[in-house]
């Protein structure tokens, strides 16, 4: 096959690029410059975007024996990715950047123009594997829970995840770091990155006050008595305890979460631990790696990249929202992340949470 | 392999990689007072004789550089302060804005470190800059101006400048004129005493020498300011200890090109006319970029924009048939920027970033245009669809 690897100048893409190599592929490496000011995006070895990644990139490349070009990128980046991400929380939603950069740039642009250039695939250094199931393709978590990103994969339609190739898979990180070493790879200990690659000092509080500017509101309790205040609604998240600059203690001095994000009247609501508590939840833009259900499905949902998957039941209402329903309730459940879901080991599909059904409805205290 | 791409490199002349390797083996510092390095020194000083007699220049107006970049800063940053530092008022650039980055960069730093203000040529639409608009630039303020700076042959687009008149009107009003000839070398007959200039750039590794080599052609008189200090070499305009094995390369690749130069240019630009009518046989659309006149343009260039296409996947393209050649275009990090020597021509940037290097040189062949001549048409379809494919709406 003609396989198109993308490189980040990380250890990951590093080795999977390696081993389409070694499987005999006819391989070709980009980079993807995904900021518009290169050096302004992450400075030190951790992100994706840096001058250093690139150089990193190449010299994997050169080790390979493969030829590297670089792909800008960034126009598209910053509509579908960075605007997005700062839409979403001006909307009061939590995004997941990661998942939208793979679902709009990675397997989309890319994926469309290395198709068009006689590609057969995008070789990436994702954690999850590809299954030929009887079907046709399936799309399964990896081997290794702690790196599995079949969560952020979760987007990718049966087509796109026919043009994609993910050889690390079935392999933990360790043995990848290893690999990487032994193939003479100069990236074997660089270290993971965590944060948001295009929020270069990692405060993104700060990233988006300066996108969004100082919006002042009260945050509130359940009943609407003002707690509190804050600068912006988008430095919140659904679920979130820590932070809240609250001036009076709960009743029953128990620590209080945000429970609901209204940008319109700038209010964060507040309450219990037991108010988080979600029994389904709705969501849109439903995407699906296999046949669309007709019926009601039981699966495992994921509700957010680094989070237990919890048994419920799915289906797709008349407006074409997805609807799930939760065997037991679960915490802490933020619109704008994605839920998606699995068979087993398998990604069904996923659909953006757009809003929760809580397990208690509230019921508001007597006022003595 | 079709290497297309001599612009940017060119493979070592027979001659110039005997003297290189002959010298590689050898001990002397060419400053040393001993045995050794009087034998070295001698190298280097045949060597400068052969290099003034290529170039029309007297040996004493050679200073040896690490390269074209390095020249090009000394002519222009030296230029500019030791005439700042005569007469305080003279702060004025006249420069074309097509030149090489090492040219345009220094001005550009000058501008905002040292107080420069640089005056921007006009360009047309072939890539000429006119003597006239010289005249025109300098005759404003006379005074005020420091320095002219116009390359003689634009390495993207091949081209060629008519530098001896932009010379004489400099001249006129005693303005010292620098020029980069690093791509004219080898192509074009360049005379550094029947040019006018009062400093040139040549570089080592476009005319079959080495690389990490390069010269100042300074004429005697013009002061400049050393960029580096140290022991003295080269006029004390250029510290550093002499690279002898690169100098007698460099040197041998410089007489080689001048006795060839009746035979070598008119058979590269013999091959440069049949891959440009073979691809615009191929691709009826594509636009040849800069002067179509023989007279007017480097016998090995041939630049096109191919409309529909992105520049970075007919390279890639390309690449993949083993045909090496050039988007032409600056790069950092290395994303591809629209070249600014297409946007002075007036080009939109959607053609400037569809836009393709070939040139060519001595080891070119005709087995290469057959190679462009069947992989381009192919080629440029198939970025076609990839850039439809990915087209933003």
């Amino acid at each position: 096959m003609r396989v198109l690897a993308a490189l980040s100048g990380g250890v990951d893409s590093a080795v999977a690029a390696s081993r389409a190599v070694a499987a005999g592929h006819d391989v070709t490496a980009v980079h993807l410059a995904l900021s518009r000011h290169p050096q302004s995006y992450r400075t030190g070895a951790r992100g994706c975007c840096t001058l250093e990644d690139a150089r990193d990139a190449r010299r994997a490349a050169d080790v390979l024996g493969i030829p590297f070009y670089v792909w800008d990128l960034a126009a598209e980046f910053a509509e579908d990715v960075v605007d997005d991400f700062v839409a979403e929380y001006a909307a009061g939603r939590t995004p997941n950047p990661c998942l939208r950069c793979n679902e709009k740039v990675k397997f989309s642009a890319v994926l469309d123009r290395a198709r068009a250039l006689g590609f057969d695939a995008v070789c990436t250094g994702h954690y999850a594997r590809i299954v030929d199931g009887p079907d046709g393709r399936e799309l399964h978590r990896a081997v290794d829970p702690g790196k599995d990103q079949s969560y952020v994969l979760g987007v990718l339609t049966v087509e796109q995840l026919a043009g994609a190739m993910f050889p690390l898979g079935d392999t933990l990180k360790t043995d990848v770091r290893h690999e990487a070493a032994a193939r003479g790879l100069a990236v074997a200990e660089k270290p993971d990155s965590h944060d948001i690659c295009f929020i270069s000092d990692g405060d993104t509080a700060g990233f988006l006050r300066r996108a969004l500017g100082d919006a002042p509101g009260d945050i509130v309790d359940a009943e609407g008595t003002v707690v509190g205040s804050h600068e912006g609604t988008y430095g919140f998240t659904v679920g979130q305890r820590k932070g809240m600059r609250i001036d009076r203690p709960a009743a029953d001095g128990k620590p209080r979460y945000v429970l609901d994000i209204s940008p319109v009247d700038r209010r964060v609501t507040v309450g219990s631990r037991e108010d988080l508590a979600v029994a389904g939840l709705e969501g849109v833009r439903p995407r699906w790696c296999g046949p669309v259900p007709e019926a009601a499905v039981d699966c495992l949902v994921q509700v957010r990249a680094h989070g237990d998957a919890t048994a419920a039941t799915a289906w797709l209402d008349g407006d074409g929202l997805l609807v799930v329903d939760l065997v037991e309730p679960i915490l802490g459940v933020a619109p704008g992340q994605a839920a998606v879901l699995y068979d087993g080991t398998r990604v069904l599909g996923s659909a953006t949470i757009d809003r929760t059904v809580p397990a208690v409805v509230a019921t508001p205290s007597t006022v003595s | 392999m079709a290497y297309l791409d001599h612009a940017a490199t060119t493979p070592l002349l027979p001659e110039a990689l005997d003297a290189l390797t002959d010298e590689l083996g050898r001990v002397g510092n060419p400053s040393s007072l001993h045995a050794a390095g009087r034998r070295a020194r001698r190298v280097v000083e045949e060597s400068r004789e052969a290099l003034a007699e290529a170039l029309g220049a007297r040996p004493s107006e050679i200073v040896f550089t690490c390269g074209g970049t390095e020249a090009d800063n000394l002519a222009v940053k030296g230029l500019y302060w030791s005439r700042l530092a005569a007469d305080p008022s003279r702060r004025r650039i006249i420069a074309s804005p097509i030149e090489h980055h090492a040219v345009l960069d220094p001005l550009r730093w000058l501008e905002e470190h040292e107080g420069a203000e640089v005056v921007w040529l006009p360009v047309d639409r072939l890539g000429r800059v006119s003597a006239a608009s010289v005249e025109e630039a300098l005759a404003a303020d006379p005074s005020s101006v420091a320095l002219v700076t116009v390359m003689w042959a634009n390495n993207e687009v091949g081209t060629v400048q008519p530098i001896e008149a932009i010379a004489a009107a400099a001249r006129r009003h005693g303005i010292p004129v620098h020029s980069d000839a690093v791509q004219a070398v080898g192509q074009l007959p360049v005379d550094f005493a029947a040019s006018g200039l009062d400093a040139m750039t040549v570089s080592g590794h476009k005319i079959g020498g080495p690389h990490g080599v390069g010269a100042l052609v300074l004429g005697r008189g013009v002061e400049v300011t050393p960029l580096l200090h140290g022991g003295g070499q080269e006029r004390d305009i250029r510290s550093g200890t002499l690279d002898t094995p690169a100098i007698a390369g460099f040197a041998a690749a410089a007489a080689s090109a001048a006795a060839s130069l009746g035979v070598r240019p008119a058979r590269t630009a013999a091959l440069r006319d049949s891959l440009v009518a073979a691809v615009q046989a191929a691709v009826p659309g594509a636009v040849l970029n800069g002067d179509p006149a023989a007279a007017g343009r480097l016998p090995g260039n041939a630049h096109f924009s191919f409309p529909g296409c992105e520049g970075d996947s007919l390279l890639l393209l390309l690449d993949a048939r083993d045909i090496e050649c050039s988007t032409g275009s600056a790069c950092s990090a290395g994303v591809a920027q629209p070249s600014h020597v297409l946007l002075a021509m007036g080009a939109d940037p959607d053609l400037a970033r569809a836009s393709l290097r070939f040139s060519l040189g001595h080891t070119s062949t005709e087995a290469d245009v057959a190679a462009v001549a069947s992989a381009i048409g192919p080629v440029v379809e198939r970025a076609r669809g990839a850039r439809l494919a990915t087209q933003r709406h």
